[in-house]
């Protein structure tokens, strides 16, 4: 979208509509002539990856909705009468259920991406912000599509997550109240989860109509985490990533065909298949597997206010992450100890997201108990989940920034076309140039 | 256009050009549209708030005949589990033993109860961490526990132990007879 346009009418017609609307102008600029840097990994295909999953999620969504009914006494059955009675409503409704966590998956996927090349540091940081907003619409589209099928997993989740919004001090009650339109989560709380449900996804489809439009002032940003230089450093976006991306998505589509035809619940939970029953709790109650980690974290501080900020923040501290990275160096691959540090944090992310499904008390090491620190036995997922989160919380708010005053960074290429990129570290005194100043 | 004609006039207020006019005119016209937006922004807000038959609802007798002595039934109020427990005399004293002890949410057994009435325990059945229903009978003092993240309450539903910041509800109630309640 910005830039120099490479857009030529051809025909008349397309003359006198670049004219009046030149939206044959902007499909061009952007996805057909629009410069990218000639490095791109494969990493960089999950953006496309993710614009699919929104439209594979949006169509199968707007069926479902001709089917489901938005009521306590309904809703139950009406999944399973999709399930079963609706022509192909098994296949829809799986593709739903199983698109919406490939869905997050690949955006888990895009994300560590971003932190490991530093694709949020400037001139990307609308870009990047603009991003935790769409993450934050899915959360909130993902945990109320899950309440909609009303078992017993939707209403005490929902139960629990609405409860959250309780621990706020003096107002916090009467938030919940309003959310609930009752007393207790019941059939205002579905009809208003369902419509909300089916409004944020085209919000979500607004905000990435932002997300590219920020991503095309700056354009990509790359595996070097270099800016690009001249046109040797580019290629234009078709057919070079159209037809990696296409590639990648194929890949991608297989593995989601292989969870929606051979293993379509696993990712669920079987008391989901029980209808809802307010009286009963569920004896485990666990959240769907993307939402782990943040789980973990609320629980391994043994307030419950503290919990629910601890968790909040945890996505918070993203949105002002381009401030604490004091680096000018992007991409970690000139950051041998940075490296280090990224890669204990996708394993923090990980073992919070093990420490979530499981129960505090359990012991992670099968030796039974060893002693109690503080409150709980330090042989116990809780303790890991304390351990874990602390650092997830140390990366983002000491390690970002500290890092980056006083580490020394690899000599980073001169330019992405440049010969040294292939071998960075012997790259010649010529290439050596101070990164600060490549921003 | 303006300046053209404020340079040949040095007084403002004969053309009608004075700027601190227009100035009000702009703000008055701001004003009246932000008020205009907030007055209609809260009926859309306040729609989400409990709805009148939902309201209408909030109240519900209970027979109490129907509960034998060391039993609890849990009954459905304003969409919540409602605990209704008959007390053993041993839960009691269990729970009256224990009103000095080391407490989060320190209440003596007396205030959870009516005066006179130490048998019936009626609390609304949800726990004050995030919601979940405990059960009765588990936890290490002798009342109820929570499975979602393992709260323990005591016998008076007090809390003793766990995430939750709060004793379980006492809801308003009244005993219409000696075997009759009414909750909300």
């Amino acid at each position: 979208m910005s830039g120099h346009s490479t857009y030529e009418p051809k025909t008349g017609f397309e003359r006198w509509l670049d004219m009046r609307l030149p939206l044959i102008r902007m499909a061009n600029d952007t996805m057909v002539s629009f410069p990218t840097p000639k490095n791109l990994n494969y990493w960089w295909t999950f953006g496309g990856i993710l614009a699919v999953m929104l439209g594979f999620q949006i169509v199968t969504g707007i069926i479902l909705a001709m089917h489901y009914v938005p009521h306590v006494d309904h809703a139950f059955a009406s999944v399973e009468r999709i399930m079963r009675d609706v022509n192909y409503g098994w296949l829809i409704r799986y593709m739903h259920a199983n698109g919406a966590s490939m869905f997050l998956l690949a955006v888990y996927i895009h994300m560590f991406r971003n932190l490991y090349y530093g694709s949020y540091k400037a001139p990307r940081e609308v870009l990047w912000i603009l991003g935790c907003v769409i993450y934050l619409l899915m959360m909130a589209t993902a945990f109320m599509g899950y309440v909609l099928p009303w078992g017993q997993m939707s209403f005490h989740g929902a139960v629990v997550i609405t409860n959250l919004i309780g621990a706020l001090p003096v107002i916090g009650d009467s938030i919940t109240t309003w959310l609930w339109g009752g007393f207790a989560v019941d059939n205002p709380t579905l009809n208003r989860f369902f419509s909300l449900h089916f409004l944020l996804p085209f919000m979500i489809a607004g905000v990435v109509g932002l997300h590219i439009w920020a991503l095309h002032v700056p354009g990509n940003n790359n595996p070097l985490g270099i800016n690009v230089k001249s046109k040797e450093d580019t290629v234009p976006f078709h057919p070079y990533y159209t037809v990696k991306d296409g590639f990648a998505i194929v890949l991608f589509l297989i593995l989601f065909a292989s969870f929606v035809f051979y293993n379509p619940n696993v990712l669920g939970h079987a008391d989901n298949y029980i209808p809802a029953n307010p009286l009963v709790t569920p004896a485990h109650i666990v959240p769907e597997w993307y939402f782990l980690p943040f789980y973990a974290i609320l629980r391994a501080v043994p307030n419950k206010l503290g919990g629910v900020i601890g968790m909040f923040g945890a996505i918070g501290v993203l949105f002002v992450l381009p401030w604490l990275d004091t680096s000018k160096v992007r991409s970690m691959r000139f950051r041998p100890t940075a490296r280090l540090y990224f890669f204990i944090f996708v394993l923090a992310c990980i073992v919070l997201g093990f420490c979530g499904a499981r129960l505090p008390d359990d012991p992670v090491v099968p030796i039974g108990s060893t002693f109690t620190l503080i409150d709980a036995d330090l042989n116990s997922f809780v303790w890991l989940s304390r351990v874990a989160a602390l650092y997830y919380f140390a990366y983002f708010l000491v390690i970002l920034p500290v890092l980056g005053l006083i580490e020394t960074p690899l000599p980073v290429p001169e330019s992405i076309s440049a010969p040294v990129l292939s071998h960075p570290a012997s790259a010649p005194a010529g290439a050596t140039a101070s990164p600060e100043k490549r921003g | 256009m303006a300046d053209t004609v404020v340079g040949d006039r040095p007084d403002p207020h004969v053309s009608g050009e004075d700027p601190s006019r227009r100035d009000f005119i702009h703000i008055a016209a701001g004003a009246a549209a932000v008020g205009a937006v907030a007055t209609l922004a809260w009926p859309f807000i306040d729609q989400m708030n409990p709805a009148g038959d939902t309201l209408a609802l909030a109240s519900i007798e209970f027979d109490l005949s129907k509960v034998a002595k060391g039993q609890q039934v849990t009954v459905k109020w304003r969409g919540k589990p409602l605990f209704v427990r008959s007390r053993t005399e041993k839960e009691i004293a269990a729970a009256v033993k224990d009103d000095h002890a080391d407490m989060r949410d320190p209440q003596a057994d007396a205030e959870r109860h009516k005066p006179g009435k130490a048998e019936w325990l009626i609390l609304i059945g949800t726990c004050t961490h995030l919601g979940c229903v405990p059960t009765f009978g588990g936890g290490e003092y002798g009342g109820w526990f929570c499975p979602c993240h393992g709260s323990v309450y005591d016998t008076s539903g007090r809390i003793r132990k766990g995430p939750a910041p709060k004793n379980l509800a006492v809801p308003d109630y009244a005993f219409l007879s000696d075997t009759k309640v009414k909750v909300g």
